[in-house]
């Protein structure tokens, strides 16, 4: 658990960060997302303290993040960034294993790190352990990118725009592939962004941040249903805001028992993909498969519209 | 444009002319015809005679000595093959020579250590033609570095060991060094002695300086443009400014004269070219740390790399190449520059080429000359080929 307490950073007269406090549950994804000068980098920055804060402290586990050097800090915890940040002049496997050789891992243990890891993300190592990331394609640098961040097994990771530089179709495939490893290895990610439906798409919970300051905190559908602010509705959007509540919740959430006419749907997509699909096959329902039990489910138009509306 | 069929070009009965073969040629053939092959000098004072090719050997000797550089001619006109037009080349310049030394033989009465027969116009243009044709081959071929250095080493030991043979003994260029053998391997030494040391000691002081700047950008202007000004002043000047206070240090301080700190002599010189050397070694550091990718060096520190494991493991190691730019700079440069140590009792050289002018004896002149491009041109090889191995890393 991280918790953030009345934190602010001031650069001369300019507060970049104003007094924000919040805690960030373990195991979880929390996203930070606000405009470009918002102060959302430089709150993630305080966390493992790239940037030393003004006032206020934050403390992991319980303990308050100056009882040990900086250096010694940043090691126990993951850093991704955008553009991925590879050592040019390191090969994949050097570059995964930087973490665990600063903390004077045994050679043996690294590699097997490194192999696993590389496997974790989908790169044979025969093929890319001797490899130099600029052989990489971008989607492969950035996760290995995220791998190295992993390797000395972090219980906190840290991510600033990760996917910013990636194009659509590989940023979707990063973003799955963080939230199985997020799973995988429980690890409490905080990521910032920009990217409004990264950070519905990603967070458990989102902090709005604008001028330094901590608008609201919370899950993504109370951002939608309860704004604590005219700014948070516009940057979650009033245009599509009944769209987004319903790609927040999966069909077998809400699924009824019973089978019923359709386009059949997996059970892992959204309500949103559900009232797609109907909409498009001109169906009042649709069948909904993948079910855990195998028992039969379906969805009606009219039992999606009960979830698009606040309350 | 019309959508009609286009006509493919007639075939050409003769291949296409080679440009700069074409050139090369004409003006080498222009200068064995109009510029005299040797000269020839009754001793090494007097004014020569030139004397044409034809002039020196037999008909049947010089058609001999001549065929390469006509099976060359050929092959630079027409051949667009590298590999030939190298191999060409270099057996051309290997006929070249071996034509100038029985020239020398010949034009060399027996017993007579007094008759100086040096290499003429004609010769010297046909040279540099060659060299030409062999640089513009071999930067065709595309050697990789490692070739690049292997090349230059199979040259160096063969010219070396033609000289070592004795074969081209009755040259000019030769005599001289017959009689400052031992002379030439010590102002050899001192000349690279000189350039190498003050390169290190550049290297030692300029490299944190470079690093220094880098971390503090408000020191940055005032540094380089110190380091600047330094460069401005003429060698010559520079040397003056330093005779003074060194001279006053040595009268002051007799230990440091002992161990050869003096107004005159190697010390001002080596103190001048580690002042010229700063620059470019300073400006390249920073140029070459200012290059390192932001991200890299933030991933670092982020991470939980020390300031200390940032810049030897980082920073450092990405602007290696560009760093080694500057070293290759101020080698090259250094190597010419010593030359002018000479002047105040620097050694070096450069102590044959001003002994030389001093003497109008132009083959002493050479005898200085010829090495010091040399040795500028095999450091320049060598450097770059280490360079393009750092740089193999793609940033």
């Amino acid at each position: 658990m991280i918790t953030i307490e009345n934190l602010s950073k001031r650069y001369g007269d300019n507060t970049v960060v104003d007094d924000v406090s919040m805690q960030i549950e373990k195991n979880s994804i929390t996203v930070i997302v606000g405009t470009s000068g918002s102060g959302k980098s430089t709150l993630l920055r305080m966390i493992n303290r790239l940037v030393e804060p003004s006032a206020g402290r934050v403390l992991l586990e319980g303990r308050d993040t100056r009882s040990e050097p900086a250096h010694l800090l940043r090691r126990r915890i993951g850093y991704a960034i955008q553009g991925h940040g590879l050592f040019p002049h390191r090969t994949v496997a050097e570059n995964i294993a930087t973490v665990p050789r600063l903390l004077g891992w045994a050679p043996e243990r690294v590699k097997a790190r490194v192999e696993e890891l590389l496997h974790v993300f989908q790169l044979d190592p025969a093929k890319y352990s001797a490899a130099f990331p600029h052989e990489l394609s971008g989607g492969q640098q950035q996760r290995v990118g995220v791998a190295r961040a992993l390797a000395a097994e972090p219980q906190v990771l840290l991510m600033d725009e990760p996917f910013g530089a990636l194009d659509p179709i590989i940023r979707a495939k990063a973003q799955e592939d963080l939230l199985d490893i997020q799973r995988r290895f429980g690890t409490t990610v905080v990521l910032v962004t920009h990217d409004m439906d990264e950070a519905f798409h990603l967070g458990d919970r989102v902090a709005v941040m604008s001028g330094g300051r901590l608008l609201q905190y919370d899950e993504p559908a109370q951002l939608l249903t309860h704004p604590a602010d005219p700014f948070v509705s516009r940057m979650t959007g009033l245009g599509d805001r009944a769209l987004r509540l319903l790609s927040l919740t999966s069909a077998a959430a809400v699924a009824l028992p019973g089978a019923a006419p359709g386009p059949k749907l997996q059970a892992s997509a959204s309500l949103r993909e559900a009232l797609s699909e109907m909409l498009w096959s001109g169906s009042q329902s649709c069948e909904v498969i993948g079910i855990e039990g195998g028992a039969p489910a379906h969805l009606t138009v009219d039992a999606i519209l009960e979830h698009a509306r606040p309350g | 444009m019309t959508s009609g069929a286009i006509n493919p070009p007639a075939e050409r009965a003769w291949p296409r002319l080679d440009r700069l073969g074409t050139l090369l040629v004409a003006a080498g053939a222009a200068a064995l015809a109009g510029l005299p092959f040797v000269v020839v000098k009754a001793n090494r004072l007097v004014p020569g005679e030139p004397r044409a090719l034809t002039e020196v050997l037999p008909p049947t000797g010089s058609a001999a000595c001549l065929a390469p550089l006509v099976v060359l001619s050929l092959v630079a006109l027409f051949v667009a093959r590298p590999r030939l037009r190298l191999a060409a080349a270099l057996a051309a310049l290997v006929g070249l020579s071996v034509t100038l030394a029985l020239a020398a033989d010949a034009l060399t009465p027996p017993h007579n250590r007094v008759v100086r027969i040096a290499a003429g116009g004609g010769f010297w243009v046909v040279l540099v033609c060659l060299g030409l044709l062999a640089t513009d081959a071999i930067t065709r071929l595309r050697p990789g570095p490692g070739r690049r250095v292997l090349f230059l080493a199979g040259a160096l030991t063969f010219v070396v060991a033609a000289l070592a043979s004795g074969f081209f003994d009755h040259l000019s260029v030769m005599r001289e060094y017959q009689v400052n053998a031992e002379r030439f391997g010590r102002e050899l030494r001192q000349h690279v002695l000189l350039a190498l040391g003050s390169l290190l000691a550049a290297v030692v002081a300029g490299a944190p300086l470079g690093v220094l700047c880098h971390r503090i950008p408000r020191i940055r202007e005032g540094i380089l443009g110190t380091l600047n000004v330094i460069q401005t002043v003429p060698a010559i000047a520079l040397f003056g400014i330093l005779m003074a206070p060194l001279g006053a240090l040595a009268a002051a301080w007799p230990l440091l004269e002992r161990i050869g700190v003096r107004g005159i002599g190697a010390a001002p010189a080596a103190v001048a070219l580690f002042l010229y050397s700063l620059l470019p070694i300073v400006a390249n550091t920073v140029l070459g740390l200012k290059r390192v990718s932001r991200a890299a060096v933030e991933a670092a520190r982020g991470m939980g790399m020390m300031p200390r494991q940032v810049l030897w493991r980082i920073e450092l190691p990405l602007a290696l190449p560009v760093i080694l730019t500057g070293i290759r700079v101020v080698l090259v440069q250094n190597i010419g520059m010593v030359t002018v140590a000479a002047l105040i009792g620097g050694g070096g050289l450069g102590t044959f080429v001003f002994q030389g002018i001093g003497q109008t004896a132009i083959d002493l002149v050479l005898l200085g000359a010829i090495p010091i491009v040399v040795l500028a041109f095999c450091a320049a090889v060598l450097l770059d080929a280490l360079v393009e191995v750092m740089d193999r890393v793609k940033q």
